[in-house]
């Protein structure tokens, strides 16, 4: 992909009257990385389920364009990879079951070879065959890594990337972190200060002010 | 994405539900159970009384709404309840999704209308079909129209708070239609009525089949996404 661009323009939400945030815009493109930050419940997680299209956001747009070409928003989910606290697998079904599985309704040419590769990447290959009920949260969150990254998606997604994670695990995250700014854009939500520290533009949902380069 | 590529996703989903159905037993057992249950409670209710073959074609259309309506919300129910919503929205379109589910519903409520009738002929006295031709059409209209029907509402009432009272409440009055029709078409097949005959309640039927469908297919999308 040569061009990236991911826009937001004049995004609100509300739940029940209740005014969450309002009026955020931010222009993001290839080798971009944002930090999403504020206090619990600024909307943080929000915000990053509206930019995945899981949510509708209350007032606003959002505009995807891949190679200058414009997006249809019920094709996001091919262009996007999100992992987030809320997001669940399959538990009955065990962690080579579930990436085949999304591979297989993706219709993504992920090979055996790649697959076995992410798995190994975030430690699980001695477990795949187990059912991911039997995953601890750790675990279950580095196969969160691997099915987002299935489709190697130009845009990276990450609500509180290292909870749950040992060392291992956050320097594995990081040097996901890495390689998708070099390739794509990255969309972190946290408030952890090393983080941020990976991303070159902070969005604060207290003050709704964005700045560049938090280091 | 292309035609060939968004019916295998769909058929992936569907495999993806039937393999979880059989390791997780959400909605079989629950559903076997019912209608075992229900038809236990039938038999002993009308004991040696002789029961007009009318009222008996009414009891068994009412024995398949209720076991419908008590595993087929389980499609997208189980979906929100296990937090995996979040993950297909994540991986497909909404219509591929939506005709998935459908698919499985369709499978899952024709074998249990398959087991139904079987129990149904077998242990119920005074149920004869007297035309079979009338009587499998029926059958088979409607189950798609159940499954259409109730595949949507399920998707409606998975993101109400009270999701069991709702779906029953809610899908009686989508359902009506199609089950006097089919009720009635039952009765004729009872009657030995000719083909002829019940081709009206076909047509019924098929109409019903077609804009519910039409419906669903135009409305998913927003029912989908919160």
């Amino acid at each position: 992909m040569n061009t990236i661009s991911f826009t937001t323009e004049k995004i609100a939400k509300t739940f029940n009257r209740r005014k969450i945030f309002s009026e955020i815009s931010f222009s993001l493109n290839k080798s971009d990385s944002l930090a999403i930050t504020g206090r619990n419940g600024s909307g943080k997680s929000t915000l990053l389920k509206i930019l995945a299209n899981v949510l509708s956001p209350t007032k606003g747009e959002i505009g995807m364009k891949i190679n200058d070409k414009i997006v249809k928003p019920t094709d996001y989910f091919a262009y996007l990879g999100l992992v987030s606290p809320y997001l669940q697998l399959y538990d009955e079904f065990s962690g080579w079951e579930n990436l085949d599985l999304f591979r297989r309704i993706r219709g993504v040419d992920a090979s055996v070879d790649y697959l076995t590769e992410l798995l190994r990447r975030v430690n699980l290959w001695e477990r795949r065959n187990d059912y991911v009920r039997t995953y601890s949260s750790g675990m279950k969150q580095r196969l969160k890594y691997a099915f987002a990254l299935i489709h190697r998606p130009p845009i990276l997604l990450l609500d509180e990337p290292t909870s749950n994670l040992d060392t291992e695990g956050i320097s594995t995250v990081y040097q996901i972190i890495e390689e998708q700014k070099k390739a794509g854009i990255l969309i972190v939500a946290t408030n952890d200060a090393e983080d941020m520290k990976k991303c070159e533009q902070v969005l604060d949902l207290n003050t709704q002010a964005s700045g560049k380069d938090p280091k | 994405m292309t035609t060939f590529s968004a019916i295998s996703a769909t058929l992936t989903i569907f495999k993806k539900d039937l393999r979880s159905e059989l390791r997780t037993r959400y909605a079989l057992n629950a559903l076997i159970m019912f209608v075992i249950t229900t038809i236990s409670v039938i038999l002993f209710a009308i004991g040696n009384e002789s029961v007009s073959p009318e009222l008996l074609s009414g009891i068994l259309w009412i024995i398949i709404f209720f076991s419908t309506m008590s595993g087929l919300s389980r499609s997208f129910v189980s979906e929100e309840e296990r937090g995996t919503v979040m993950t297909l929205h994540l991986i497909a379109r909404p219509l591929t999704i939506y005709f998935g589910k459908l698919l499985f519903n369709l499978i899952l409520l024709g074998a249990l209308n398959i087991f139904t009738v079987i129990l149904y002929l077998l242990f119920v006295t005074g149920f004869n079909v007297s035309s079979y031709s009338i009587f499998i059409v029926t059958i088979l209209l409607g189950t798609l129209g159940l499954a259409s029907a109730s595949t949507i509402i399920a998707a409606i009432i998975a993101k109400a708070n009270t999701k069991g009272t709702l779906y029953p409440v809610l899908s009686f009055p989508i359902l009506l239609p199609l089950l006097l029709t089919v009720i009635n078409a039952t009765k004729l097949s009872v009657e030995g009525a000719a083909f002829i005959d019940a081709v009206g309640d076909f047509q019924v039927l098929i109409s019903y089949l077609v804009v519910i469908t039409t419906i669903s297919y135009l409305l998913f999308e927003y029912i989908w996404k919160e």
